[in-house]
């Protein structure tokens, strides 16, 4: 497969995959990692191009009009798809769980925002719960913990899923550390405003990972896993970052987050 | 040690440098983790209980004032006395002049986090009463001038080291050379010292976990048996309470207990848990001959009637403060308030203003422990986020990044220029990173080069590569 | 205005926002299966979650009362004198099949150590038990001393929190000054978190079921 789209004969699904800006900006791998993933689900991708983000930096910074603004180009963006899929839990949760309620009061938008939300989905839930799949088929030999980013978690429920997939990926030993479950410490820009409490929470959640012996740590969110992957450096600590897209579509071969070429 | 004078960052930073902090801090929240999950697994219906009491919590504020003046009534009705104070000062001033009224020289007190709000001790030692607090933790806080913490458990910040120094030199009367090491003897010196004084105060003041309209009852809960001493001992008893506190019926309370002690600490339920209503009976063998409740608004009424209205459903189990990972880093008293963690961000810009403390809602990642965890569902991170759309609104409040945001919006919203500048962004980016992975610092983006190192972009943009390889599908 | 007014006033403005979306309290309370069973299921579980509290129980039908907690402050080394509330259902045990024991009724004080009540119930969902003040327990009598020896009827054990509240109404209604559900004795975890047992209130309990 070259990746070339067969145009679609009308019941195949045509998903409009939301890169995330950093996805876009820092790692394109992961965006063609997700192409692939859902290409092999039966499939067919399209990558907008006037997507930019997700409007969440403003939204957590309580800028509800610039917020609104963006959730509208958003809306405007993604709306003709069948699927809206992020390789991102809190970008699946903005378009999911907060355009809704950010554009609640417009009666213009609000039915279009509540559609958009009713087809928006992370990658990996997207590809177990609607596509079906049960296996990537790949192989990846290393031992990997995974840690759960928070709005995946606790705003979509994401938790089974990558885990599932996972255990199937031939090579692949999957070890939990005991506080998966707790913030990295990167929460958009807190990590920036807020540095020295968000690094001791990075360090808590490395401490954690060392303590299981993997060598990677895998992620659905990059913003979670350049978080990990920086503060890991730069305590001169040997921990490879990776979004999980790259490891369940095989190609997690080129350098890990943060790694020289 | 709490210094206004110096800023949430600085203390912060003071915290994060502590390590008899970050020990107690990690054996909170870890022992708490692990504590939780025991009880989840001795009680499957939690979730159900959580839905009721918040069910019982919303029904109660709906009714705010009509269950406190049925209260009110049902109290007098028992030989109480109710007393309505809008702020804090109104509150101090009518529990001191009920203290005077009863002659008092002592008052002991058990756990209240209101009286802390209000600042009473300091207030009774101004009228020349003097404030002795029996629960252990706050005892121990009382003898080292500090405030709590932590809601639940005062003085979890401290190691026994400094409980002994504590206790050393304020118990002058016993023998220098007595060994303080273990938490037993310091456990039994707190009992003999703390019994006398229940034995000989004039006055007992407690806070109340709830107010009962149906019955004019307070619920009180400790697991020392120290509020049981403070309202049976002495003979006059006041309550200070938060009138946010008010639940319809006994059967709502039982619904409250069912998880007030579950979420605070992981027991079942705590080893006291009473209902007081009024004072003793003509006949009664024992209690005090008069009994005062003392409401207390000091905002919570404006509260209710505005956005944040969600928060006044806290039952003050702490939780939310034993599981958040920013509170894990720092610590209560870092936050400079009487409210500290993931409700403290919330209750005291709520009821103080934001002027007061605008960090408190901005040092959040927004993990959503919080909400997870309370018992009555409190959106804590929607609260939080609203109560930052109005300090994005106040010029008078200083948001970090304000205006960086405002950019990255303005450029998200243009996708043609968008594109350009991100070109431009990510060379420049992969020109200072050459193939060394990460960059060590960034001066105009000191605030994450500062802890960590900043990975190097791959090169190119996802969305351009995708297009310029032909894989977009024709239409 | 007085303070009551404006407190009022200012909350009827709040209070009715809030009324739109909350639904009514009247439905039942929610209670866990814990709280519920057969009376010989709820009588093994009360046995069970006191225990886990760490309490201590001990059983006898009522005429060996005396002997029973005879023998157990025996074993306890806890002396022989305790103080009774002086209820007539404990008053009228046969104390004297108990002869080491030194029994003194009324209000207990500093130098009481072992105190000996009767309980009103038992709540099976977490072994906990409902005691009251009134014209003849003191209070104190559940909390001051040392050692709490609480006397309950097995056919006072009910489900839930609930259930045994309306023991104590009964049809009046009227509560008490105050009443206690006391499950295990008083504890702390005060000093670096270290579970720590009697604190301030009594360091032991013993509830001794009396079987018909």
């Amino acid at each position: 497969m070259d990746g070339t789209q067969e145009p679609d004969n009308g019941d195949v699904p045509r998903v409009g995959l939301f890169a995330t800006c950093l996805v876009d900006a820092m790692r394109p791998s992961v965006g063609f990692a997700a192409a692939k993933l859902l290409q092999d689900a039966g499939c067919i991708v399209s990558v907008p191009k006037a997507q930019t983000c997700c409007g969440q930096p403003a939204w957590n910074a309580g800028d509800r009009a610039d917020a609104a603004a963006i959730a509208r180009q958003v809306v405007d963006t993604f709306g003709a798809f069948d699927y809206t899929v992020a390789p991102s839990g809190s970008c699946a949760a903005m378009l999911r769980i907060h355009y809704p309620a950010l554009l609640a009061d417009d009666p213009v938008w609000k039915g279009r925002a509540d559609a958009l939300a009713a087809k928006s989905w992370e990658l990996v839930s997207f590809l177990t719960d609607i596509c079906g799949v049960k296996s990537t088929g790949v192989n990846h030999d290393g031992v990997a913990t995974y840690h759960d980013s928070c709005s995946g978690l606790r705003e979509l429920g994401i938790a089974g899923q990558p885990r599932t997939l996972l255990a199937k990926v031939d090579g692949l030993t999957l070890r939990e550390h005991d506080t998966a479950d707790v913030c990295c410490g990167f929460g958009g820009t807190f990590c920036v405003k807020y540095t020295d409490i968000a690094a001791a929470m990075t360090d808590k959640k490395i401490d954690a990972i060392a303590a299981t012996g993997a060598q990677t740590v895998l992620a659905g969110d990059l913003g979670c896993l350049m978080a990990i992957a920086g503060r890991a450096r730069r305590r001169g600590i040997a921990l490879r970052s990776r979004h999980v897209a790259e490891v369940l579509a095989g190609m997690a071969d080129r350098p890990a987050i943060g790694e020289g070429e | 040690m709490n210094s206004a004078a110096r800023g949430f960052p600085e203390r912060a930073a003071a915290a994060l440098a502590d390590p008899v902090l970050g020990a107690a801090l990690d054996k909170l929240q870890g022992e708490f983790r692990r504590d939780r999950g025991a009880m989840l697994s001795r009680m499957p219906e939690f979730e159900a209980l959580r839905d009721r009491a918040m069910t019982v919590r919303n029904y109660a504020l709906a009714d705010m004032d009509g269950l406190l003046e049925q209260f009110e009534r049902n109290v007098i009705a028992t030989g109480g006395t109710v007393h309505w104070c809008r702020d804090a000062e109104e509150a101090r001033a009518t529990v001191t002049r009920l203290c005077r009224e009863a002659d008092a020289k002592t008052a002991v007190k058990s756990k209240s986090m209101l009286s802390e709000e209000i600042a009473l001790n300091d207030a009774l030692v101004d009228a020349g009463i003097e404030p002795v607090e029996t629960d252990l933790g706050e005892y121990i806080l009382q003898l080292r001038r500090e405030t709590p913490s932590h809601i639940v458990m005062p003085a979890i910040h401290l190691n026994a080291g400094q409980i002994g120094d504590a206790f050393r030199k304020s118990h002058s009367d016993r023998d220098s050379g007595r060994d303080l090491s273990n938490a037993d003897a310091l456990l039994a010196e707190a009992r003999a010292t703390l019994r006398r004084r229940f034995l000989d105060a004039d006055v007992g003041i407690t806070g109340a976990n709830a107010l009962i309209a149906e019955t004019g009852s307070i619920l009180l809960v400790t697991n020392e048996g120290n509020a049981d001493l403070v309202h049976t001992l002495p003979k006059t008893h006041i309550a200070v309470v938060g009138i946010e506190k008010v639940l319809p019926t006994l059967s709502d309370a039982m619904a409250v207990v069912r998880v007030l002690a579950r979420s605070a600490t992981a027991q079942e339920i705590t080893s006291y848990t009473t209902l007081v209503s009024g004072p003793a009976r003509t006949d009664e063998a024992d209690g005090p001959r008069a009994f005062h409740v003392v409401l207390v608004d000091n905002g919570r009424s404006k509260m209710l009637a505005g956005p944040y209205a969600d928060a006044l459903r806290c039952i003050r189990c702490g939780a939310c403060q034993s599981l958040c990972p920013v509170y894990g880093a720092i610590g209560g008293h870092a936050y400079d308030a009487v409210y500290a963690g993931p409700i403290g961000a919330v209750l005291t810009p709520a009821l103080g203003g934001l002027e007061r403390a605008p960090h408190l809602p901005q040092a959040s990642s927004f993990c959503g422990q919080c909400e997870d965890v309370c018992p009555v569902r409190v959106p804590l991170p929607a609260l939080m986020r609203r109560l930052r759309e109005d300090s994005f609104r106040r010029p008078d409040i200083a948001v970090a990044g304000r205006r960086l945001t405002r950019f990255w919006s303005w450029a998200a919203r243009r996708p043609a220029l968008y594109r350009p500048g991100l070109r431009l962004g990510l060379a420049m980016l992969r020109l200072l990173g050459a193939h060394r992975g990460a960059i060590r610092s960034l001066p105009f983006i000191s605030g994450w080069t500062g802890a960590r190192d900043f990975p190097v972009p791959e090169g190119g943009s996802f969305v351009e590569k995708w297009h310029a390889s032909g894989r977009e599908p024709k239409r | 205005m007085s303070a009551r007014d404006d407190i009022l006033a200012a909350l009827r403005v709040g209070a009715a926002n809030r009324r739109a979306s909350a639904s009514a309290s009247t439905s039942d309370p929610v209670l866990p299966a814990r709280a519920t069973g057969a009376a010989i299921a709820l009588r093994d579980r009360f046995v069970e979650m006191a225990l886990f509290a760490g309490a201590s129980v001990g059983s006898a039908v009522a005429a060996g009362i005396p002997a029973a907690i005879s023998a157990y402050l025996s074993k306890e080394r806890l002396g022989d004198r305790v103080v009774l509330a002086p209820e007539p259902a404990l008053v009228s045990l046969p104390w004297r099949s108990a002869p080491r024991l030194e029994v003194r009724t009324g209000v207990p004080g500093p130098e009481d150590r072992v105190s000996v009540t009767a309980a009103i119930a038992g709540a099976a969902e977490t072994g906990s038990l409902l005691v009251s003040s009134g014209s003849r327990t003191a209070n104190a009598a559940h909390v001051l001393c040392e050692t709490h020896i609480a006397v309950l009827p097995a056919g006072d054990i009910v489900g839930g929190y609930e259930a045994a509240l309306s023991r104590l109404r009964g049809d009046g209604g009227a509560m008490p000054r105050a009443a206690t559900f006391i499950t295990g004795p008083s504890r702390t975890a005060d000093i670096e978190k270290t579970p720590q047992i009697g604190v301030h209130g009594p360091k032991r309990l013993h509830i001794l079921l009396v079987n018909e």
